[in-house]
């Protein structure tokens, strides 16, 4: 490894030393910015007394709760829809009704039933990885080969042993790939309830700051949160290529 | 009359249509319990469509298909199928072996007695030492014979094999022709099998419906009187393949040029 190598990290120090400069040079001063160097110490701060870890379990643990709900709930509803036609055909206006409902805008009702809390937040990310989990789930189940359909059928596997021997293998790669979207959605959001009502987590943490007119820790947890927010998605794709990484050697070709 | 006298598979007067289209036209043949029965012509006659009639994944408008003499209502366990692609046949996620169990399960064998089963059965296709290997990982012609291990667990009274050596380079094929023919005889099992290759087709079979297209019908029935076990050299160079060959191929000649 040579320099070389982090040749990718020159723009950013750049503009941050460009900006640390401008701002001192200028004497700007506002709430709305501040300085490189500020941000590096309040980051430093958060991190060292603990405070960011306990918001980001604060909100990861929301996400984990309502990504379990609605996503189970979704792939298994969407296995179902995928087999049966009529259940599909019954059911498709009425998703379609549903799904265009902003997942922020259950933020009032849930509120309602839950009150503030991990309850609230994990039911409106419930909501929001429910949809596209059902629905990527159903076309995953109607694109399986027919032709692995119709081994079962030659071979009589009764209806529950095709599910789990053909239909659930079949579909897991684009159920993996599925779950990694919803993350994505999930944790945007799970930081803007945070930041509109719900007084826990990342997003809170950063309305905190706002109101206390600290704008160096308000910038600090958006950095934090993009660091976080490249770690869940680097990790679930290290995840899914280590599980079929080795299995695409071994699989077809 | 018994069941152990019907014909193993019998076509009577089917006919099918799609969307005003006939397919396949008052086709009547017989295969006898034992019977190795190939099926050739050119593509579009409805071949894998009769074949998919006796498996009961196709139905005809008219006339009746039947297995053993009851009505072929859909697939049951004592009817295996060799499909052509056999990339989309085989599980790509169970190794061989679990390719093989996977017929072991449906049929509910013990787990005790399955691994024994799997290990015979791979023996047999010319697949020791592979069994932990993936789809992925075996050449074409082993695939193939994956899923000719996975049909035999059925220990099926008919075996349907839809053009199975098509994909496959010449040299795998006459090797899987050989074997094919040496597995199956003796057992009697009943077969059927599908192909375009009219040299194929009198090499494996006892018997040879050639059917015309557009729509399907039967042109002529051959009796194939060469001795067996037969040899891709001497058996293909008897006066009788020979013979054969020609009237086969004649009849080709005349479809295509009335």
């Amino acid at each position: 490894m040579t320099v070389w190598t982090y040749r990718g990290w020159l723009l950013p120090l750049v503009l941050l030393g460009a900006a640390e400069l401008s701002i001192r040079i200028s004497g700007i001063e506002s709430l709305g910015i501040a300085l490189p160097s500020d941000v590096g110490r309040a980051l430093v701060q958060i991190a060292g007394d603990g405070t960011a870890f306990i918001h980001t379990w604060e909100t990861l643990a929301a996400m984990l709760l309502g990504l379990l709900i609605g996503g189970s709930v979704g792939i298994c509803l969407g296995i179902f829809l995928g087999l049966s036609r009529l259940a599909s055909w019954t059911s498709s206006l009425a998703i379609e009704l549903f799904r265009p409902i902003p997942p922020v805008a259950i933020i009032p009702i849930a509120l309602l039933i839950y009150g503030f809390g991990v309850r609230m937040e994990a039911a409106i990310i419930a909501f929001t990885a429910f949809w596209p989990m059902l629905l990527l789930t159903q076309s995953a189940v109607e694109s399986v080969d027919r032709q692995l359909i119709e081994v079962a059928r030659v071979l009589q596997l009764s209806r529950l042993k095709s599910v789990t021997s053909i239909i659930l293998p079949a579909i897991l790669p684009r159920v993996l790939t599925a779950l990694r979207l919803t993350v994505g959605i999930a944790f945007i959001v799970a930081i803007t309830t945070e930041i509109a009502v719900n007084p826990l987590g990342l997003g809170h943490a950063m309305m905190l700051a706002q109101m206390e007119l600290r704008p160096s820790f308000m910038y600090a947890y958006v950095v934090w949160l993009a660091v976080l927010g490249w770690v869940i998605n680097t990790g679930l794709l290290l995840l899914q290529k280590r599980m079929f990484g080795a299995m695409r050697i071994e699989v077809r070709r | 009359m018994t069941t152990s006298n019907m014909p193993a598979i019998s076509f009577d007067r089917v006919s099918l249509s799609i969307a005003n289209r006939k397919i396949i036209d008052d086709v009547s043949f017989e295969v006898s319990k034992g019977e190795f029965v190939c099926v050739v012509g050119p593509s579009g006659c409805g071949k894998t469509t009769l074949l998919r009639m006796v498996i009961g994944l196709a139905q005809p408008n008219d006339g009746e298909v039947r297995r053993f003499g009851q009505p072929v209502t859909g697939p049951v366990r004592d009817v295996a199928v060799v499909f052509q692609d056999y990339g989309r046949a085989l599980l790509p996620w169970r190794t061989a072996a679990g390719n093989v169990a996977l017929a072991l399960e449906a049929a509910g064998t013990p787990k005790a007695e399955r691994a024994d089963t799997i290990a015979s059965l791979l023996e047999k296709v010319g697949l020791r030492g592979h069994g932990d290997k993936y789809p992925g990982q075996l050449s074409g012609g082993m695939q193939q014979r994956v899923q000719i291990a996975r049909c035999l667990a059925q220990q099926p009274g008919i075996l349907l094999m839809d053009e199975p050596f098509g994909a496959l380079d010449a040299m795998t094929r006459q090797t899987l022709q050989d074997e094919i023919a040496e597995i199956v005889a003796g057992t009697g099992t009943t077969v059927m099998f599908v192909t375009h290759d009219i040299d194929e087709a009198i090499y494996l079979g006892d018997r040879v419906v050639q059917l015309d297209a557009n729509p399907g019908r039967v042109a002529e029935i051959s009796d194939v009187s060469l001795a067996r076990p037969r040899d891709q050299i001497s058996s293909r160079e008897a006066p009788e393949f020979l013979r054969l060959r020609h009237v086969l191929f004649a009849h080709i000649e005349r479809s295509a040029h009335p």
